[in-house]
């Protein structure tokens, strides 16, 4: 690998660590697995034969590359409340059309061609809106291995949809009533089966957190989105967008899109948390209102209080409802490269029926949160400038929220 | 001779008992342990998110925060007990954020003035060391690191590597409180760790009955029990000391005894 000065995407170090956060904070039980994890999937990523097969599982699984779409009414309708001359375009990568629905499936082709590579025959994994959760059943059905999720009692409850595609797709669901019973409890026990089956079991993490190497590789896996969404801009109009928006949970989908750009001195980046029922009360936005400690593997910023008890997380959109975020974007914070914003469950249920009146799609409500910031940023930029958003997932499964957010008996 | 060369002497296993902080009546119910033979104590340090453990030592910690046990807190029952038995040797066991939340400066140095021992960390592997070790060891608290049945030979000078009071062996791959590993895997284990180091070795996970202890103790220098000891402050409440010193004191026998019925 040749080492690139002034280059933000060279990241991880050796260690695993993206400045000081990311790491490997797990028990020595899964200590030997996490460096075989680590040779394995150096050696994969090195591997063409690896890579064919990944890109050809994309291309005819999953339906990649995903379109790139210039919204063209949403745009107009956002110029409405502009100065003259003000109102940036806006551009979506269609990453909610992929296969099952979300980015989330990108993750897991690699991850479980990874697994496979190791001999392992088990899989499990952790879901807190039942997308990643949908998406490891997935593979796991397409490749024949016994899956188990975990999702916590509460996200069982609120996400019944998914919860049956995992059963349909042959997932044994196991619901978690420990803690808050939702995606960080739902984590825990994925940990603690991991290391009672370490021999034979392979953990897919959802996000791009948890120890290292898995940050970096959910991050590679996911960096498809990127890197066609580059593409496909400089093949359609020649240049590059001032400004990418992503919606942060752990931090897959958003680092998907900018690690191609990051490089890109022109391109202005900005994530996009949860802020709940408001900053000042219960939130999502590890960044906005947490601090830096130790958790699931890592060290990143996490919502706890003064004596590093981990906080309860709250978003309308069970896949952001997360105390944590990735490590390399707690790294991308700390040195200014990328911005980080926050959007409530109030603007993000407005940005979701806003999308769906002027587009005629709709969006999941992890997304719906980079469209509320586009709200307000685009107004702020020039007409000739151009706001590329990940639209991650589509809303099929958030209907029977948003229905009872509105006060709509189905 | 620190408080662990007393406890771990060589004639005599020592018996090393768990549990939660801040769960329960904490002063009495270890004081019940020491009357009942208790060597060693582990003092857990409640979090809120214990991955490590199974599902009575989960229960324990939610217990204790769900009375808003502090660190301070946790810090103020090992310095009371420290007064009160000021021979018997003192651990803080628990989860790398509590710990280094306020610096690991500050909590080293808080551990050392409460008169703790020794920290084992669940979370913070020799990989990660610089994140606590240093602070612990310039202050004179030592680092006792786990091993477990996945760390091979190549690893283990990484594991021994600036460790101090004990080598605490996971005898199954898991969480707390569940399933026993076989007598003839325990042995052959601890072999190899004490031909690779002076420290001794106490093997905990999955240990539950005096019979169990008695079993253990006869090829390592302690025995470890938690869970069986958490569950009974989660039973019986403000009565838990009297069972807690019962079932100590058939471990402690059983413990203490090991090797002469063994001979
Ligand atoms: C559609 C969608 N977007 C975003 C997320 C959040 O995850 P991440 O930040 O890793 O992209 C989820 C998680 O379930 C999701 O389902």
């Amino acid at each position: 690998m040749n080492q690139q000065p002034n280059s933000y995407r060279t990241g991880p170090d050796e260690r695993g660590h993206f400045g000081q956060f990311g790491g490997r904070y797990v028990a020595e039980t899964l200590m030997p697995l996490i460096l075989e994890l680590e040779r394995e999937y150096r050696r994969a990523k090195n591997d063409p034969a690896f890579q064919a097969q990944f890109d050809d599982l994309l291309e005819h699984y999953v339906g990649r590359p995903s379109p790139l779409y210039y919204a063209e009414r949403l745009t107009d309708a956002l110029r409405e409340n502009a100065d003259d001359g003000m109102g940036a375009q806006i551009w979506f990568k269609r990453d909610e059309l992929n296969h099952t629905g979300a980015h989330k499936i990108n993750n897991c082709v690699g991850q479980i061609l990874l697994a496979m590579r190791m001999g392992k025959t088990r899989i499990i994994a952790e879901t807190g809106a039942g997308q990643h959760g949908v998406a490891t059943a997935t593979v796991c059905a397409r490749f024949g291995l016994p899956c188990v999720i975990y999702m916590g009692a509460t996200d069982v409850a609120r996400q019944q949809p998914n919860v049956f595609r995992m059963k349909l797709l042959g997932a044994e669901v196991i619901p978690v009533t420990s803690g808050a019973a939702t995606l960080k409890d739902a984590m825990n026990e994925g940990l603690r089966d991991w290391v009672a089956n370490v021999h034979d079991t392979f953990y897919i993490i959802g996000t791009a957190a948890g120890p290292h190497p898995y940050p970096e590789l959910v991050r590679d896996f996911q960096s498809v989105i990127g890197k066609e969404a580059r593409a496909q801009m400089l093949d359609r109009i020649d240049r590059l967008p001032d400004l990418l928006v992503a919606a942060i949970g752990g931090g897959s989908n958003a680092i998907g899109l900018f690690h191609p750009f990051l490089d890109d001195p022109d391109v202005k980046m900005l994530g996009v948390e949860a802020a709940g029922h408001g900053l000042d009360k219960q939130h999502a936005a590890s960044l906005a209102g947490g601090s830096p400690g130790i958790l699931h593997g890592n060290k990143t910023y996490l919502l706890q209080d003064e004596d590093g008890q981990i906080a309860e997380a709250h978003s309308i959109s069970a896949g952001l409802d997360y105390p944590g975020i990735g490590p390399e974007h707690a790294w991308l914070k700390e040195i200014g490269r990328v911005e980080y914003t926050s959007a409530t469950d109030e603007d993000a249920l407005k940005a979701f029926q806003l999308l769906c009146q002027t587009e005629g799609i709709i969006p999941a409500l992890e997304p719906s949160h980079a469209i509320a910031a586009i709200v307000e940023r685009a107004r702020e930029m020039p007409r000739d400038s151009i706001i590329l958003a990940n639209l991650c997932g589509r809303g099929d499964k958030d209907i029977f929220t948003v229905a009872e957010a509105l006060g709509v008996q189905l | 001779m620190s408080r662990f060369d007393t406890a771990f002497s060589t004639d005599r296993p020592a018996l090393v008992c768990f549990l939660t902080a801040g769960d329960g009546d904490t002063a009495s119910n270890l004081d019940a342990l020491v009357a009942g033979g208790a060597d060693v104590i582990e003092l857990g340090m409640p979090f809120t998110d214990p991955m490590a453990d199974g599902p009575a030592i989960q229960a324990a910690n939610l217990r204790s925060l769900g009375k808003g046990t502090t660190t301070r807190d946790v810090l103020l029952i090992a310095r009371e007990f420290r007064a009160r038995h000021p021979e018997v040797p003192l651990v803080l066991m628990g989860y790398a954020n509590p710990m280094v939340r306020r610096g690991p400066e500050w909590f080293a140095a808080e551990a050392a003035g409460a008169g703790v021992d020794g920290v084992i960390c669940v979370d913070i592997p020799p990989e990660e060391d610089p994140e606590l070790g240093p602070a612990l060891r310039d202050n004179g608290v030592a680092l006792i690191r786990l091993a477990t049945p996945t760390s091979d030979a190549a690893r283990l000078p990484a594991v021994l590597e600036g460790s101090g009071g004990f080598l605490y062996y996971v005898s199954v791959a898991g969480i707390t409180g569940k399933q026993q590993a076989a007598l003839g895997s325990i042995q052959q284990a601890v072999d190899r760790l004490k031909a690779a180091t002076d420290l001794p070795v106490a093997v905990g996970f999955g240990v539950r009955t005096p019979e169990q202890a008695a079993t253990i103790a006869r090829v390592a220098d302690g025995v470890v029990v938690g869970s069986a000891l958490v569950e009974l402050v989660g039973q019986h409440g403000d009565a838990a000391p009297r069972h807690l010193q019962d079932l100590t004191r058939q471990l402690a026998e059983a413990v203490h005894t090991s090797r002469k019925v063994a001979a």
